[in-house]
């Protein structure tokens, strides 16, 4: 009996198995991370940083969007999950040379400062990890 | 009491770690002592959960303010049944990784609670 409720529509490639399972978890881990920091660092003193605040904003909605689309699963998710690792890891990078290079335009760290080393480097890790698992599932 | 029970899950988890890491080695599913094992930890971040808002409930201020300190009680407790749960979807050694990635994960969350509580929770 097929499986109307759960299975996803015929022909719509599964993103989440195999290796994909980790990664669709990790991004859950990073959706928790950076929406509950920008959450709070943004009801509570968003004037201290707002650089820095309005950055980790930026990552909890790619992150969101990211691990949506790995669960829907797809051609058009694919693509779109491609595009957002690509400018995840740009954002990563960016951040990361500039919390370096004008540490001073940091009062308070984002989730992609120092290349997302208070998050266990994960930050740089998957979108990395991401686009070679899309471009895999191809 | 917190202190302790920290330590004690850090220890716990990098063991759960461990166990479901060899068993991705192997090549093989979570099993079912795999999440006894889990329930064992998740049980511990429990206990956890309930010391740490009994003592805010008491008084006692976390270092870095009450509100980020429950925020990662919370994460804490949900990262291993999540994990877990993901593993029953994934009935082969991804499965294991996931478990082994998440039991790595709340073993960091336990490393900031320490440092959220501080000196104040002996």
């Amino acid at each position: 009996m097929p499986d109307t409720t759960t299975a996803a529509p015929a022909g719509r490639t599964r993103l989440v198995s195999g290796p994909g399972l980790l990664l669709v978890w990790l991004y859950g881990v990073m959706v928790v991370g950076a929406v509950s920091r920008s959450a709070y660092q943004i009801s509570t003193e968003f004037d201290r940083a707002p650089l820095a605040y309005a950055l980790s904003a930026a990552a909890a909605l790619a992150y969101a969007f990211i691990t949506y689309s790995l669960v829907r699963g797809g051609e058009t998710a694919r693509r779109a999950a491609l595009v957002c690792c690509a400018a995840e890891l740009a954002g990563v990078l960016a951040v990361g040379v500039w919390t370096l290079v004008r540490p001073d335009s940091f009062p308070d760290a984002t989730v992609w400062s120092q290349f997302g080393m208070g998050y266990l480097f994960i930050p740089v890790i998957l979108p990395i990890t991401g686009m070679l698992w899309l471009r895999k599932k191809r | 009491m917190l202190d302790a029970l920290t330590v004690a899950i850090s220890v716990a988890a990098l063991a759960l770690a461990a166990w479901c890491g060899h068993a991705a080695w192997r090549d093989q599913p979570t099993k079912d002592w795999h999440f006894i094992g889990m329930a064992v930890v998740t049980v511990l971040v429990l206990a956890q959960l309930v010391v740490g808002l009994v003592k805010l409930a008491r008084g006692e201020k976390p270092d870095e303010g009450a509100v980020i300190f429950v925020a990662y009680l919370l994460g804490a407790f949900a990262a291993v049944p999540a994990a877990g749960m993901l593993s029953l979807t994934e009935r082969t050694k991804w499965g294991s990784v996931t478990v082994a990635a998440g039991a790595v994960v709340l073993a960091v969350l336990e490393v900031r609670l320490y440092d959220i509580w501080g000196t104040t929770g002996a």
